[in-house]
């Protein structure tokens, strides 16, 4: 088996500042790689490069033996995604949004169809799949993004904070269902989370990042012990410090809280 | 190919179910042609012109296309901030197959308010003429569709957000529409606007689909078939272009 994903040195400049300052880290097919740390740290950067909508500055990156900047297609079938912030079409119904995704990424449609149904019932939605994303809430949305990104059968599942907004049954159950995968179809997992208890659980392996750098890297019972705490989020807050970070609203941020405001008048 | 055709039918979709958007989008156009139509009726009859409604209406009808064209481009910026464009962006097809889907689509439904309005404008006494070009009307409406698609495909890709939307309806939309020959007719303009009239792509599709509608014209239908294709192939490569630089 061999690593699905590789970077190294991988840089991201905005201007004067560095989101992304000289990381590197391998993950090997079928293991669940957590990626942690604090707001800002740079995680979902590292995410938008290894999934070719944002280019590096430097640095040199493999997934599925694929450059993510010259070779996008073939980086792009590798993987399935769930994105930090929702990404679903709120005028679409739940089956409508699953069909779209099954159809851009080419899923034939005798299977599209069934793994639809399939995974709609996995996540719960079966008896909701006709009605419109915008009657859903937050959770609901979330399922659906989960069992979206599972739709093609990717070899690589990109979760950016996943599981935000679920409750533990369904964050059990979603995970359960992707660390069969990882062992029975050797898929393999890069996650970020805020729920240390979560890493600790679920990843294999796990890289801390702040401000731009890796500061510690291992499974999580190699930085318990080397931060001699008892659990992952002491270890994580020993690596990283106590200070609360800063994250500034960007313009797709400010746009959101228009748009509430905006369609809150009734149109669209 | 597939992928232009979900998302074409996903803007339809889009289209369809928002009636509060069909109409509304609706009232500029009818209170154009109400005001002005029937404002300015008497006194174009007067000067020796003939009926306003008639000369007016395929303006109006442009006018729906435009806004409509011009938006549907615009939305790209609603589809970055409500998160829909990143499934796009992520999915193992190219740029040129998204940009071309979503820019048919919101041609597509720009075609179809405009049509609507025609069809008002037919309620207001707008008189279709017997000609052999009728049927290049509905031509010089997708065209006119597809050219501000790419137009406002341009814009929302570039922009990051709705701060520069005041901007594109008040130094783009509006002037284009006002100096396209749309209510007034470019003879006898002073000679500054009559060039900026020739300058306008919006001005050859409303005397195109005048021509076609009325059969009268200013620049005449070959000319305005010729300047409106090769626009509209300059525009779609152009808004490609600017999509396909789009990062996250």
């Amino acid at each position: 088996m061999g690593d699905m994903i590789v970077v190294q040195d991988l840089v991201k400049n905005y201007g004067d500042f560095c989101a992304v300052n000289h990381v590197s880290f391998t993950v090997p097919e079928g293991k669940i790689f957590g990626f942690l740390g604090p707001n800002g740290a740079g995680k979902t950067t590292t995410i938008k490069m290894l999934t070719t909508v944002l280019d590096p500055t430097s640095g040199w990156i493999r997934v599925n033996g694929h450059d993510p900047t010259h070779e996008q297609k073939q980086v792009r079938r590798s993987f399935g995604i769930v994105f930090q912030d929702p990404s679903l079409d709120d005028e679409l119904t739940a089956q409508e949004n699953m069909d779209l995704h099954g159809i851009l990424y080419g899923v034939p449609r005798a299977e599209r169809l069934k793994r639809i149904d399939i995974l709609i019932d996995f996540v719960g939605l079966g008896d909701r799949k006709k009605d419109f994303v915008k009657t859903y809430s937050g959770g609901m949305k979330r399922r659906l993004e989960v069992a979206r990104a599972l739709l093609h059968n990717p070899r690589i599942l990109f979760l950016d904070e996943p599981t935000i907004g679920l409750d533990p049954q369904t964050r059990n159950h979603i995970w359960s269902y992707i660390q069969q995968l990882c062992k029975e179809e050797g898929v393999t997992v890069f996650f970020t989370t805020h729920y240390m208890d979560e890493a600790d659980r679920v990843a294999n392996d796990v890289a801390v990042i702040d401000h731009g750098k890796i500061v510690a890297q291992g499974a999580p019972a190699e930085l318990k012990e080397k931060t001699k705490s008892a659990n992952l989020e002491d270890a994580f807050i020993a690596l990283t410090g106590h200070a609360i970070r800063e994250e500034e609203a960007n313009a797709t941020d400010r746009m959101r809280m228009m748009g509430r405001a905006w369609r809150g008048g009734g149109r669209r | 190919m597939k992928a232009i055709y979900i998302l074409c039918l996903r803007q339809l979709k889009r289209y369809i179910r928002s009636p509060a958007r069909i109409v509304g989008s609706l009232g500029q156009p009818i209170l154009f042609l109400i005001a002005l139509g029937f404002g300015l009726r008497a006194m174009f009859a007067r000067a020796g012109n003939g009926d306003y409604i008639s000369f007016l209406s395929p303006g109006i009808i442009s006018m729906a296309i435009l806004f409509n064209a011009v938006f549907s481009g615009i939305e790209i910026i609603w589809d970055r901030q409500f998160g829909f464009l990143k499934e796009t962006l992520v999915a193992p097809v190219s740029r040129l197959e998204i940009v071309f889907g979503r820019m048919l689509g919101g041609a597509i439904v720009a075609m179809a308010q405009g049509i609507v309005v025609f069809l008002i404008c037919l309620l207001a006494g707008f008189r279709v003429v017997r000609s052999p070009y009728l049927p290049l009307a509905i031509v010089f409406m997708f065209m006119i569709a597809l050219l501000f698609a790419g137009i406002g495909t341009v814009f929302g890709s570039v922009l990051q957000d709705m701060q520069g939307f005041p901007l594109i309806i008040n130094f783009l939309i509006m002037p284009l529409f006002f100096f396209s020959g749309a209510i007034f007719n470019a003879n006898g303009l002073p000679a500054a606007l009559r060039f900026a009239l020739r300058l306008n792509p919006l001005s050859y599709g409303v005397d195109g689909l005048r021509g076609a509608l009325i059969n009268q014209f200013v620049f005449g239908m070959k000319t305005d078939l010729a300047v409106v294709t090769v626009l509209t192939a300059l525009l779609l490569a152009i808004g490609s272009y600017f999509f396909s630089k789009i990062q996250l």
